[in-house]
């Protein structure tokens, strides 16, 4: 067990000169501030199509994060390099209303390295199938356009911002599409008449970030902004489904002892497969309310 | 190890019954309190088409002829014999900057600082070059307003054994308009923790001191807190937590009704919505019950 309390200690501090410095001693027991364990998320919200005027979206509440997600599906030519599939860009606004920080161009750093790092758990053949967004080789394709919009800044953002990804583009919906050939030559799109006519991506092996935060000698899962203040450095990692780790990244300026990143890989696979069982589990049984179900969006 | 995740459930209004027999009357900005034009003008409020209107969502506050708007969620404005907890921010020349969450930082002037073993003498060029050994940026503070200048900065001492620089504990910021104002913001409960409820919003719980021995205005640190202090600890700043989602009034009573009624929960399910209703309804009810 872990406890990570806040201390505000006579001699300890006069190494760091920032003002709103506080430093948590981690002794041997389980319990942070708030009651959790180390390994244990604050309770979360998902709900997804909460903006109708695209392919797919969702909200996550993650403690006072507040992530939304949506996804457009366009048409486009496809990368050179990558003739028979579509792909998927990502931009990630940092909203002013997040926190005063971001305000005018304070965010666009933030967003930049979120989006960054986004592009890279996905930039592997297994992460989402691109070939079925293909319509036809070398010529049509989709583009999935994931905009990230941060409202509400509480901690551990590059988690909720990948559960969020996983949600909306789990309710994406691509319309069909035909490629009809003329005897010229010339190829048309139809596209079909029945607006639930569409394509479901497939995203059981999408995977999510999670962060570990070192704090003290031992490492805690899901920070919150105070705790995020105190870690001074942090481990991301990419896992899938089925404990599979597409990307590691570590950010913060202290340094980790190798032995620390092996644990902290394992606890990430760990806790990576129990958040994506019980994202799927809540996905699952949004999906059965089916469309008379109660959304309750910004309103409620 | 536990994820939990959940949809959203749309926040229900509170059953009438429970508020107290005087309804307040909210305001938002822009709503009209009264088209009489004989009161006077308060804080909150301002004059438009013969109306008078509010200008902060809050509640009105009548006192003969003024009326005005007290806002639920502002910045805190110092008044004289306050109690604050506060953060130093900067270390300047005879002075301390501490933030107290109020429009500007407060000031703790050096010579409003008890010194070290409780002497009383005039401060020297020596002091004031010590002052950071004294207090650094970062430390936390518990302080009583002694003035207000005229800008509405408000000057600190902490000319009495009570107060002083604070150890080990936890702080929780709340808006100002929550902690109701009492004769003592110092209380020991009897669950095991103390608590400090500062007038300007910050809350501070720490470990109760077990021996009151001979205080050097608080520069001691215990560093060694046992697990079932820092559980109750939790308990209780989760329960602060829960409280002030439901915009209840903090004082020593409804902390510690809300303590008893949490009990029943471990410490991390406190902040589960449904939960936090439960326990927040609970102490509710007894306050009700206690009050009538």
């Amino acid at each position: 067990m872990m406890f990570v309390k806040l201390v505000v200690n006579v001699r300890r501090c006069s190494c760091y000169p920032e003002s709103f410095r506080q430093q948590r001693i981690g002794t041997q027991e389980d319990l942070r501030v708030d009651g959790r364990g180390c390994e244990d998320y604050r309770c979360a919200e998902v709900e997804t199509d909460v903006v109708s005027n695209t392919s797919g979206s969702a909200r996550v509440k993650l403690g006072h994060t507040d992530i939304l997600v949506g996804v457009k599906a366009e048409m486009g030519t496809p990368k050179w390099e990558r003739p028979d599939e579509g792909y998927l860009e990502f931009f990630v606004d940092c909203s002013a209303n997040a926190t005063p920080e971001f305000e005018g161009r304070g965010g666009d750093d933030l967003g930049t390295e979120i989006a960054n790092t986004l592009y890279r758990i996905f930039n592997n053949k297994g992460s989402i199938d691109l070939t079925s967004l293909c319509i036809s080789p070398r010529e049509h394709c989709w583009i999935l356009y994931v905009d990230v919009l941060l409202l509400e800044c509480g901690g551990n953002l590059f988690d909720a911002i990948s559960i969020a990804v996983k949600a909306a583009l789990f309710n994406t919906s691509i319309p069909k599409v035909r490629v009809l050939e003329d005897e010229e030559g010339s190829k048309d799109i139809e596209l079909s008449d029945d607006p639930y006519d569409c394509i479901r991506l497939n995203v059981e092996n999408v995977p999510c970030i999670i962060t570990l935060s070192k704090i003290g000698y031992r490492h805690v899962v899901d920070a919150t902004l105070q705790e995020e203040a105190c870690s001074l450095a942090s481990l991301l990692v990419s896992v899938t489904s089925k404990g599979v780790l597409t990307c590691l990244r570590k950010v913060g300026k202290g340094s980790l002892d190798p032995e620390s990143i092996f644990e902290m890989m394992e606890t990430g696979k760990r806790v990576g497969k129990v958040l994506h069982a019980s994202l799927q589990t809540i996905l699952q049984k949004e999906e059965n309310l089916g469309p008379k179900r109660q959304k309750v969006g910004f309103l409620g | 190890m536990a994820m939990e995740i959940r949809l959203p459930v749309a926040r229900q209004r509170l059953p009438e019954s429970l508020d107290r027999d005087t309804q307040k009357h909210l305001v938002v900005p822009g709503d009209t309190i009264t088209t009489d034009t004989g009161f006077m003008r308060g804080h909150g409020t301002y004059m438009g088409d013969e109306k008078l209107i509010a200008s902060v969502a809050g509640s009105v506050e009548r006192v003969n002829k003024l009326i005005c708007v007290k806002a639920l969620k502002t910045r805190y404005n110092g008044e004289v014999g306050d109690i604050v907890v506060g953060r130093i921010t900067e270390v300047q020349q005879k002075r301390w900057k501490v933030e107290t969450n109020s429009r500007l930082d407060s000031v703790l002037l050096l010579s409003s600082m008890n010194l070290p073993g409780g002497e009383l003498r005039r401060r020297s060029a020596e002091d004031e070059l010590a002052m950071r050994d004294f207090l650094r940026e970062g430390d936390l503070i518990s302080a009583e307003v002694q003035a207000v200048f005229s800008d509405g900065a408000v000057s600190l001492h902490t000319r009495s054994l009570k107060y002083g620089k604070l150890g080990q504990g936890v702080l929780v910021q709340v808006s100002p308009s929550l902690v109701k104002r009492q004769k003592t913001h110092f209380h020991d409960l009897p669950c095991g923790a103390s608590v400090i409820l500062g007038n300007n919003g910050f809350i501070w719980i720490y470990p109760t001191p077990e021996q009151r021995e001979e205080e050097a205005g608080g520069f001691i640190a215990n560093l060694e807190v046992p697990l079932s202090d820092r559980e109750v600890i939790s308990r209780l700043r989760n329960c602060i937590v829960s409280l002030v989602a439901q915009k209840m009034m903090l004082f020593d009573t409804s902390l510690l009704y809300c303590y008893e009624a949490s009990l029943s929960h471990q410490i991390k399910d406190i902040l589960k919505p449904e939960i936090m209703e439960e326990i927040v309804m609970e102490t509710r009810q007894r306050l009700l019950e206690q009050e009538g």
